[in-house]
């Protein structure tokens, strides 16, 4: 949300003030993120899905599984693709037609994080080489908004793809062919998990809320895997970090991380 | 171009990479400021076998009009690739990875371009790549701050841009599209040596927390060897010997 209001500037001010004092405005210490509620199988229809409260944030992610033709270069791997959208009911700003760059950056760092960790193997989902193979589709829209889309969306991607089922299909007259009783649980190796932090004068704030999103100078949003390593990472916002700031989000976020993973891997459990 | 040999080697035994080069060593950067007659200020750059071309035009007036600021100039840019600059055709229209690679270069700019002393103007970023060859955002960013520069905007600084990566295990400056395409990380960073301010940085690929620091520090390093070609390029229009 580009958009900054009279009122958002007093907020920066007293988010400013607060922050010197060690201090966020909802109370939270500045590398605390909200509270997480993740609820699986939100859409029984879908193949996986969950719905994800980062706060206030709201987020729903549907994913789908079906047959589809490989990319001519890369026959013997299957298809994932994230995509994100915001819904026009989310907020305000929010208006219909093709995507903003805003958008188009949320959707391409949430597929980037969960596609670098290789947490779908895609090499697991091929029907018949160079022919036929598995699409994994996870589509995450936003349905309320409290700041922080691309971690509510990350988490929703990747809560519904640890419990995604898929069905399975064989060749048969050169057409994918569902097996009866075949359905398994979608193949997934690591648990990648998204950390958003903002920069507001000189302090870090893990998960930033609408406000503090509204108020923040830059952000930085780095994915870690299950090893603890870093699989991805995206600035935005129009000001800098400085390299200790950038090695100190690298610590934050795989301290931070770790503890939600922990969250995604009890939802999943308990879905079983 | 965009040409995977699977027996290529990334790194032999001396530390030598697969184009020749040493781990730390950037390929041929050649800046050229100015070149463009109609635009306010232009740059061209050929980093390795990348060929960019940026022209800058503002403050203007902005249209359409509610898109200008009364508190501030906007800032604008499109990164644009032509069909002919990589293997196979690239569809003229803007795609998705090039309005994303607008808005990074955007934001990367920002905190460099004194936009508060122009509201109600926008000042417009035009890049095209001619030619790709891994590395492109990273060129680009830094043509565009010698093309600000040209243009004559106040700055803060110019922001300078590599990338860092990790290729065969090992920590190296200035991925290729080779790297690339078979590395393990790739990190785009750009930043203002003089304020010493990370201004883009992006990572795709599997880091561990010892080797993100390294890669970010190794970014950086080059970041100070960019900057003084990009230096040398605003130097040498406006006072060296010119030959042209």
């Amino acid at each position: 949300m580009a958009t900054v209001s009279v009122i958002d500037e007093l907020k920066k001010a007293q988010i400013l003030e607060l922050l010197e004092q060690g201090k966020r405005l909802d109370g939270r210490a500045l590398d605390e993120p909200r509270e997480i509620k993740i609820e699986i199988n939100a859409i029984p229809k879908a193949n996986g899905s969950a719905r994800v409260h980062l706060g206030d944030t709201d987020v729903l992610c549907g994913v789908k599984i079906q047959p589809d033709r490989p990319f001519p270069d890369v026959g013997d791997k299957g298809m994932f693709m994230c995509t994100a959208e915001l819904l026009p009911l989310s907020h305000p700003t929010v208006e219909t037609g093709p995507p903003r760059d805003d958008v188009i950056e949320l959707a391409r760092v949430v597929d980037r994080g969960i596609r670098e960790s290789h947490m779908v193997d895609v090499s697991q989902l091929v029907i018949e080489k160079d022919k036929s193979v598995v699409g994994v589709f996870a589509d995450v829209v936003a349905i309320d908004y409290d700041g922080n889309y691309f971690d509510a969306c990350s988490y929703a991607a990747t809560a519904a793809l640890l419990t995604s089922k898929t069905p399975t299909w064989e060749m048969v007259d050169d057409q994918p062919t569902v097996v009866e009783g075949g359905e398994k649980q979608l193949p997934t190796s690591t648990i990648p998990v998204s950390v958003t932090m903002g920069k507001i004068g000189n302090h870090i704030v893990v998960d930033p809320n609408g406000d503090e999103w509204a108020s923040m100078d830059c952000r930085v949003t780095i994915t870690t895997d299950s090893d603890g390593h870093i699989v991805a990472l995206q600035k935005g916002g129009s000001d800098g970090f400085t390299q200790d700031e950038i090695n100190e989000c690298g610590d934050l976020s795989i301290k931070v991380g770790a503890k939600i993973r922990e969250q995604l891997k009890l939802a999943q459990q308990e879905s079983q | 171009m965009g040409g995977r040999d699977a027996t290529m080697v990334l790194l032999d035994e001396n530390g030598i990479r697969c184009d020749g080069r040493k781990i730390d060593e950037p390929r041929k950067i050649v800046i050229k400021a100015g070149g463009l007659k109609n635009a306010d200020g232009s740059a061209y750059i050929e980093f390795g076998d990348n060929k960019i071309l940026v022209g800058v035009f503002g403050p203007r007036d902005v249209h359409p009009k509610h898109m200008s600021n009364t508190d501030t100039g906007i800032l604008r840019v499109r990164y644009h690739m032509e069909p002919f600059s990589v293997g196979e055709r690239k569809r003229p229209a803007p795609s998705r990875r090039e309005i994303e690679i607008s808005k990074v270069i955007k934001e990367a700019l920002e905190p460099a371009v004194m936009l508060e002393k122009f509201p109600r103007t926008a000042v417009d970023v035009f890049i095209e790549v001619l030619q790709a060859d891994g590395g492109t955002r990273c060129a680009a960013l830094t043509a565009a701050s010698v093309a600000l520069a040209d243009a004559g905007i106040p700055m803060r600084d110019m922001v300078a841009a590599i990338a860092s990566g990790k290729v065969a295990d090992t920590i190296v400056l200035d991925v290729n599209n080779e790297e690339d395409q078979a590395g393990q990380a790739d990190m785009p960073i750009g930043y203002m040596p003089s304020l010493k301010k990370i201004t883009l940085l992006q990572l795709d690929g599997v880091l561990t927390p010892e080797e993100y620091k390294k890669c970010v520090d190794v970014g950086v390093k080059g970041c100070e060897v960019v900057y003084e070609l990009q230096k040398k390029a605003l130097h040498d229009k406006y006072f060296g010997n010119r030959s042209n």
